[in-house]
């Protein structure tokens, strides 16, 4: 299996060829969905069976290089076209995959009579082929294809209803900023690959990492590495400053928030610096960048999302929000407990974004939660679902997200700082306030919606891929179980990740002597602490509901400050965005291009028309003067016959 | 002051003179009549060069055969005397500005400039040359393609003279 | 003589005269090819001379045969008159 890993890549390319040219001829909704589909769920299988091969070998051989061709070569650069199936591509291409096959078989009954359901799945399929292509690829270019090709499916997709329109815009002003930002990203993560092009002579990843390993290379070379790569992961994956993107890309169908924006296409970003460890490792100062970006993120986003009424921007803020813990991890070293965290965070992020599909599919298309409620009664699958994605990212054991987000905070305790752990404490604390919130405004209390509206629970095709997902957020921790509860080894997923991130790992300092007493005091705090979050939650929403209105009056400018999102966007658009377009317009278009340019083609072609007007003037027709200029000609001629003599 | 130079001297100045007459007047038939004698002058000069033939034909083809047909055009047409002056006076006076620097450029090159062989003429093989039976054979030996072509050309020559200059009856 | 061919070929308006100062640029190079076949002891350029007579001869018929369908249409031998192939 593992040498037709390929195909893991091919099979969602071949599906949007056919979707892309058949696919509008293809009336039956079911087989374009099943096409889609299937597709994703091949290159699954797969997956799986590369896993099992790649679980088979023995710990130290377990990297394999596919070959398909040579791409590019050019003077001293040989970028192939290869895909390196190793333990952390292996784990992202499940993922990938996976969770992708749940959401498109989700997708057939969500985008039920759309008409143009047959480019849906044609761009889904684009997309899980770019993204295999990024955590496939064994080298920076090919990577970064699938880097570039990602955003461009998310900008696809974000636009997908585009004459819709979006808040104060259209879906395609918020297709265009997901792509304008994510290029800005994308700029930074070029000059890395130019600078480690530049520095080690090659852009394969092995080759790139063992010389990273042994050359003398200074410090600083690799800070900016380092800092480059991380600026493209900032805007990939929404970080600070180039989050924004996000919130306004809940434009596009709900399964593309689901797949693009909670589990795959945001975690490009996660993956890349996971993989480039060992630049990292060598790069302390960028990994306190990436730490504190990480951790202010987090918090950040989650003082936002615990004011929003829609339903899929609390969602988006929350998914920028564990982006950030993922990158807290990150730049503590924990580089498989933030692995950890993207997986966890896919299984219950997609079945959130799901579940609150089918909420507003119930609801024809209203996302605005102060319009909801009660509706656990009508949507009971749901509901449960729900529920379930709730506690696990509030981090409740024994869900999933407990073990993912406590082994995050552990490590940023362990080999960060108090500081660390305390915001990011604090941030879980929020994190359970704002989705209780969401789920008591949505599902339980009184009804606030009118009798017109007949909500119901979604079809079978909807709630099967909830379900499996809710499963998932269930057991999936159950892999990763920290040290404390399972003895040394006992972390079977960080001990298959650990051959990656070994040279990593040596490199930073060793991890200092905690013990297990203060692995569970500050386990058992963040626990009390959601909980209490919870209840706190269910008192303001359930029991009390005067006392939130009552709040936001009197903290009426954090209110507001919270609700617009701490004006960053339009400080964006002040700042950067209007002085751009203005510039452009004023200067750019109105005098270098029609008066400097276009002035120069049309001056060269009014000269010739000027000249030639005097020129013709010769031709007279008169016989003598033709013989005048001939003779004038010949005196020339008798000059320089004579210089030359 | 040998007999030869006093001649070449004559001829010369007479050809000279008259070609300078003949673009000067006004009514053509007096400069063809002094081109006429331009021609007389030439056959003498040829002479001289003792290139005997070609004096005869020049006599004979151009003085004879081309002036005779100038004269004829002439009656025919009855040109008026035309104005000496056009009505760009500064191109005429360009161009004879042009003409005469570019006399004054060959006569520059002729004798400033020196020769490239050296050859040393006799006066036999001069005269020798110049005999009908040398340009007799070597016409009709080495130079027989060309003598056929003038032929070919003198025939175009006529039909072409008779298509342009023939009325149309219809 | 050469020279003197050229000026009447710029300088005048009537086309007859124009052509006989071309006869006169032709006898010049006669003229100078009759010398130097003298000069060398070669019957080359007399033999050229030759050629450029019976060129001349065919010339001068043509040209005037020209001259004289000119005429019938223009009315005029004045070459200032004649330009209509311009542009």
């Amino acid at each position: 299996m593992i040498h037709i890993i390929y195909l893991t890549v091919l099979l969602p390319l071949l599906g949007f060829i056919f979707n892309g040219l058949f696919g509008s001829k293809i009336k039956n909704e079911k087989v374009v969905g099943a096409i889609g589909s299937g597709t994703i769920g091949l290159s699954f299988l797969i997956m799986l069976g590369a896993f099992f091969q790649t679980l088979a070998l023995p710990v130290d051989q377990r990297q394999t290089i596919v070959n398909l061709f040579s791409w590019l070569h050019v003077g001293g650069l040989n970028i192939n076209v290869a895909y390196q199936v190793d333990q952390l591509s292996l784990v992202m291409g499940l993922i990938v995959t996976g969770v992708g096959f749940v959401i498109h078989v989700y997708s057939i009954g969500y985008m039920h009579g759309d008409k143009a359901i047959w480019r849906f799945f044609a761009y889904m399929n684009l997309f899980i082929f770019a993204m295999m292509n990024l955590i496939l690829s064994d080298n920076f270019v090919l990577l970064f294809l699938g880097w570039e090709g990602v955003g461009l499916c998310s900008y696809l997709l974000i636009g997908f209803w585009y004459d819709r329109k979006f808040e104060k815009s259209t879906t395609s002003d918020a297709a265009k900023k997901a792509f304008i930002v994510n290029r800005i990203g994308d700029f930074g993560f070029l000059l890395g690959m130019f600078l480690i092009y530049h520095t080690f002579g090659s852009l394969n990843f092995n080759t790139v990492f063992t010389r990273a390993g042994v050359m003398n290379v200074p410090t600083s070379t690799f800070n900016l590495i380092a800092l480059f790569l991380f600026i493209g992961a900032t805007g990939k994956s929404a970080q600070i400053p180039l989050y924004v993107w996000l919130p306004d890309a809940m434009a596009g169908p709900t399964p593309v928030s689901a797949l693009i924006h909670a589990a795959t296409m945001v975690t490009a970003g996660v993956y890349m610096v996971a993989r480039c460890s060992i630049i990292y490792a060598s790069a302390p100062a960028i990994m306190t960048v990436v730490a504190v970006i990480g951790v202010l993120t987090a918090f950040f986003a989650a003082t936002i999302g615990i004011v929003q009424n829609d339903i899929k921007k609390v969602l988006a803020y929350s998914t920028v929000s564990q982006l950030g813990y993922m990158f807290l991890a990150l730049g503590v070293g924990a580089f498989s407990a933030g692995i950890f965290h993207v997986m966890t965070h896919a299984f219950f992020k997609a079945l959130l974004f799901l579940g609150a599909g089918s909420v507003i599919h119930a609801m024809h298309d209203d996302q605005n939660i102060q319009h909801f409620g009660g509706l656990k009664k009508y949507m009971p699958v749901t509901y449960l679902t729900f529920l379930a994605a709730s506690f696990a990212i509030s981090g409740i054991p024994p869900f999933a997200g407990f073990f993912s987000k406590d082994a995050i905070l552990w490590e940023s305790y362990a080999n960060g700082n108090f500081f660390y752990w305390f915001i990011g404490a604090f941030t879980a604390l929020l994190t359970a306030f704002y989705i209780f919130r969401l789920v008591y405004l949505t599902f339980e209390g009184k009804e606030r919606f009118g009798h017109d509206k007949h909500p119901h629970e979604s079809p079978k095709v909807m709630t099967i891929p909830l379900i499996i997902l809710g499963v998932l957020s269930v057991i999936g921790g159950f892999i990763g179980l920290p040290e404390l509860f399972a003895g040394k080894n006992g972390n079977a997923f960080a001990n298959w990740l650990e051959p990656v991130f070994s040279n990593a790992h040596s490199k930073l300092m060793t991890f200092g002597n905690y013990t297990h007493f203060q692995e569970i005091l500050l386990m058992t705090v963040t626990v009390i602490g959601a909980v209490a979050s919870i209840w706190y939650a269910r008192y303001l929403y359930i029991k009390n509901t005067k006392l939130p209105e009552k709040y936001s009056k009197q903290f009426k400018g954090l209110y507001n400050l919270l609700l617009n999102k701490y004006f960053v966007d339009e400080a964006y658009d002040k700042t950067v965005v209007t002085p751009i377009v203005k510039g452009s317009e004023m200067f750019l278009w109105r005098i270098a291009d029609s008066k400097i340019i276009d002035g120069l083609v049309n001056g060269v072609a009014s000269l010739i028309g000027t000249v030639s007007k005097y020129i013709r003037k010769i031709q007279n027709g008169i016989a003598q003067s033709y013989a005048l200029v001939m003779m004038l000609g010949i005196v020339l001629a008798l000059f320089w016959l004579i210089l030359s003599l | 002051m040998s007999l030869e130079l006093i001649l070449f001297i004559l001829f010369a100045f007479i050809a000279a003179v008259s070609a300078v007459i003949m673009i000067t007047r006004s009514n053509p038939v007096i400069s063809a009549l002094f081109l006429v004698l331009n021609f007389a002058a030439l056959a003498g000069l040829y002479l001289l060069l003792n290139a005997q033939f070609i004096a005869v034909v020049q006599v004979i083809v151009y003085a004879g055969a081309i002036m005779v047909l100038f004269l004829f055009v002439i009656m025919l047409l009855k040109p008026e005397k035309e104005k000496f002056f056009s009505s760009h006076p500064q191109v005429k006076v360009l161009a004879i500005a042009i003409a005469v620097l570019v006399f004054l450029q060959l006569v520059y090159m002729i004798f400033l400039s020196k020769p490239l062989a050296s050859v040393n003429p006799t006066v036999a093989a001069s005269v020798k040359a110049g005999t009908i039976e040398q340009i007799g054979r070597e016409l009709y030996t080495n130079y027989i393609l060309p003598f056929e072509a003038a032929g070919y050309l003198l025939l175009a020559a006529t039909i072409g003279a008779l298509v342009l200059a023939k009325k149309k009856f219809e | 003589m050469f020279i003197v061919g050229v000026t009447g070929v710029l300088t005048r308006r009537n086309a007859i005269i124009v052509f006989m100062s071309v006869e006169l640029m032709l006898n010049s190079a006669n003229l100078t090819l009759v010398a130097f076949s003298s000069y060398m002891g070669n019957s080359v350029g007399q033999l050229f001379v030759f050629f450029v007579m019976t060129v001349a001869a065919a010339e001068a018929a043509v040209g005037l045969a020209i001259i004289i369908a000119l005429f019938r249409n223009k009315l005029t031998l004045n070459i200032d008159e004649v330009n209509i192939l311009k542009w």
